[in-house]
């Protein structure tokens, strides 16, 4: 008798959220262009997934504040999996999407990038990093740094304020945007001022405990510990590195964005990290200040990296559509041609958070310059 | 008519099973034809195929083997990068169909040659045990394929384990499988053709099994080792026979999965995905292969048919999925359908057994 009861609380379960579904869905607006949205929405890289998704929202509902031109977000969830991802992306193909922002992580771009391609869909990815996402296909365009660009960055930064001479790594070698980075940063670190000495690795697996790849970090007295990772298992690495009195300094990259943000970690630990990051929510340039605001405002977190990413993704293809004229009512390939020809022109770029003056070459990859940012006092101030 | 009726039990049961999948490729077709087909499920065709064939190859040895496995994602990694890198060498040589079909095969083979490498030691083990070693062998398939650098270049067939430049491929070589960033670059040779196809060899191959003098072996194991081997059956062998065909039926599935897409990378064919294809097989009821097929289609549609509820999508795929393991082990709503099969009086006195999922 009791599981019956308890069959039945779960029947009216499913039926009431059911109906409470049915709210909220957004008006059709005929005129509006239809926007689709990638990325991962649940699951362990739901963080990024969420903050593109709420920025781009808030990007397109400024836009259509305006007047003017109208655009219509389908955000989905793609559980950072190539194929959940092309579900995605095949039902917002339903839905009539005509513009694609995303996917968020590079897996599944790879996947969805592919299939945009054959079907002369325009794609813009915030976020999806490696240069495979865009290599060979002509309508798909990437708003974030390559992986190897930023390991060259990262190596030429370092070089350059001479931040330090022994040089440690700790990468992900089961991540595909952990050693993309790694593998150019060592490669151009060959002729640079400074020297490995130690590169250790882990996998999703293995990364709760680094006490062996500090030690031997320590052991081979690097003065910089290079985390070309994301900020979980970053998180943990600080914590393990002040546990054993090892104080180093350490330099990300732009998975390193979100640390400040994490629940449970002491961010005194963070103070004097450096990364590069083409975003820092405490640039005191109008753009992002009013950004920030809007973004905390409206979901009581601070934006990171990504969010940052979504927003300008929206602004460069309302920017784009804006200069390209594009109405709503025209179909997904014109679309695209009008798109390509206005992203690859020499005098199309774009201002927004993440950098200024981003132009595109015709592979689809962004020009930006890199910023290097430092934690002082739980926020990020620009390096000099 | 009568004829299909006078035949043996099993072979009615089984001709249901075909008919049914015939009928739903059909259906599906006449459907694409016909443009009635949304594009979002037109893309879930082949991964239904190939969560069916992964379902069905399980249920061999969970339910009619009954040895727990848990690294059955490994075999299908294996099968999938084999096809992958079987397909990329064949580019150009061989039309697609054949290309596409050689793959499969050398996936099949090469799951086939683990499904060996890891019976034999471990089929020795029983119970916990067994499941623990299937799935440290799913993990460790997904480890050292993160560590694989592949590629075919003037050197002809490379592989390293340091990195893609040691593979020394010249100027126009590729690197077909990249360490952790997988394979990328997969030419899109499966078809929904295809799929059928492999889900009727994997059908014909399990069912007669099933049936076959090996299937009972197999079954008496299962119940009984010991009086198994009073009779003279051997253990080992038999064992080891439902496994390496699992494993290979596994494998072809992999190669066709990872042919559907332009990448593919070792982890997604982590715990997790032999989770998955573990929970069609319990769902849909341990050595019942009609239930294996029907779970695997509902359980991969289930999600995508959800995405109407946005963010209480995986909540409520997760309330039905209990739901479902509630509704098939209520007692009085099996009656209700002893009651609702008595109404149509078919004489089928062994029915009420089959069908229930073995605790």
């Amino acid at each position: 008798m009791k599981k019956h009861r308890i069959f039945c609380i779960a029947l009216t379960l499913v039926m009431s959220l059911a109906v409470l579904a049915g709210c909220g869905t957004s008006t059709q607006q005929s005129t509006a262009i239809k926007i689709g949205g990638i990325g991962p929405l649940t699951g362990g890289a739901a963080t990024y997934g969420t903050s593109v998704a709420n920025a781009a929202k808030l990007a397109v509902e400024e836009i259509n504040a305006l007047g003017g031109l109208q655009f219509e977000l389908n955000f989905q969830d793609d559980e950072h999996d190539a194929e959940k991802s092309v579900n995605a992306y095949n039902t917002l193909k339903d839905w009539g999407m005509q513009v694609l922002c995303g996917t968020v992580t590079t897996t599944p771009g790879i996947a969805v990038s592919a299939e945009a391609y054959n079907d002369r869909i325009f794609t813009l990815t915030p976020s999806a990093s490696s240069p495979k996402v865009v290599e060979g296909k002509d309508n798909i365009f990437q708003l974030c740094f390559t992986d190897p660009n930023q390991g060259i960055a990262s190596a030429q930064y370092i070089a350059d304020a001479v931040l330090g001479t022994k040089i440690a790594v700790i990468y992900n070698n089961a991540d595909a945007y952990s050693t993309g980075i790694y593998e150019k940063f060592a490669s151009e670190a060959n002729d640079k001022n400074f020297a490995i000495v130690s590169v250790t690795t882990f996998t999703d697996d293995t990364a709760t405990d680094f006490s062996v790849q500090l030690s031997e970090a320590r052991n081979a007295d690097a003065d910089l510990v290079f985390l070309p990772i994301y900020y979980q298992p970053a998180s943990l690495i600080l914590t393990q590195a002040d546990a054993m009195g090892y104080t180093p300094k350490f330099f990300g990259v732009d998975g390193m964005d979100g640390i400040l943000t994490m629940e449970n970690f002491n961010t005194d630990l963070a103070e004097g990290v450096m990364l590069l990051t083409p975003f820092a929510p405490d640039a005191s340039d109008e753009k992002t200040v009013a950004f920030v605001q809007k973004y905390q405002e409206r979901f009581g977190e601070i934006p990171n990296q990504f969010a940052a990413d979504g927003y300008d993704v929206v602004y460069a293809i309302y920017e784009a559509s804006k200069k390209a004229g594009i109405k709503g009512d025209m179909s997904a390939a014109d679309i695209c041609e009008k798109l390509i020809k206005v992203f690859t022109s020499s005098d199309f770029s774009v201002d927004g958070l993440t950098g200024e003056n981003m132009t595109w070459s015709t592979s689809g990859e962004v020009s930006k310059a890199p910023k290097g940012m430092v934690i002082e006092n739980g926020v990020y101030v620009g390096m000099q | 008519m009568k004829k299909i009726l006078k035949l043996k039990k099993d072979t009615r049961k089984n001709l249901i099973t075909y008919g049914m999948i015939i009928l739903a490729f059909l259906i599906v077709r006449f459907l694409s034809a016909s443009g009635n087909i949304s594009s979002a499920f037109r893309g879930q065709l082949v991964p239904i195929c190939v969560y069916i064939v992964m379902a069905v190859s399980l249920n061999l040895t969970v339910g009619i083997l009954g040895e727990l496995s848990l690294g059955h994602a490994g075999f299908m990694s294996l099968g999938a990068f084999t096809g992958v890198i079987a397909a990329i060498i064949l580019q150009g040589s061989v039309s697609n169909p054949l290309r596409l079909a050689i793959a499969m095969v050398l996936g099949a083979v090469i799951a086939g040659i683990a499904g060996l490498v890891v019976g034999v030691p471990a089929l020795r083990l029983r119970g916990d045990y067994l499941a623990i070693v299937t799935l440290a062998f799913g993990e460790i398939i997904k480890n050292i394929i993160n560590t694989l650098y592949v590629g075919i270049g003037e050197n002809g067939f490379r592989i390293s384990m340091v990195n893609a430049e040691s593979l020394n491929l010249g100027e126009r070589g590729t690197v077909i499988m990249n360490g952790p960033m997988g394979a990328v670059g997969i030419p899109k040779l499966a078809t929904f053709a295809s799929g059928f196809i492999l889900i009727m060899v994997t059908l014909f191959i399990v069912l007669n099994l099933q049936n076959s003098r090996s299937g009972r072996a197999i079954m008496a194991v299962r119940d009984n080792r010991i009086a198994a081997e009073s009779v003279g059956i051997s253990v080992t062998r038999y064992k080891l026979m439902a496994f390496i065909i699992s494993a290979t039926l596994a494998g072809a599935a992999g190669a066709l999965y990872a042919l559907n897409f332009s990448t593919v990378v070792a982890r997604k064919f982590d715990f997790n995905t032999s989770i998955l294809i573990l929970v069609f097989v319990v769902l849909g009821g341990m050595g019942n292969i009609r239930g294996s097929i029907i779970a695997a289609t509902v359980l991969t549609v289930l999600p995508e048919l959800l995405r109407a509820f946005n963010n209480y999508r995986m909540l409520l795929y997760a309330v039905i999925l209990i739901l479902v393991m509630l509704v098939s082990n209520n007692e009085q709503l099996k009656n209700m359908t002893k009651k609702f099969k008595g109404f149509f009086k078919i004489k089928r006195p062994s029915d009420l057994k089959g069908g229930t999922a073995r605790e």
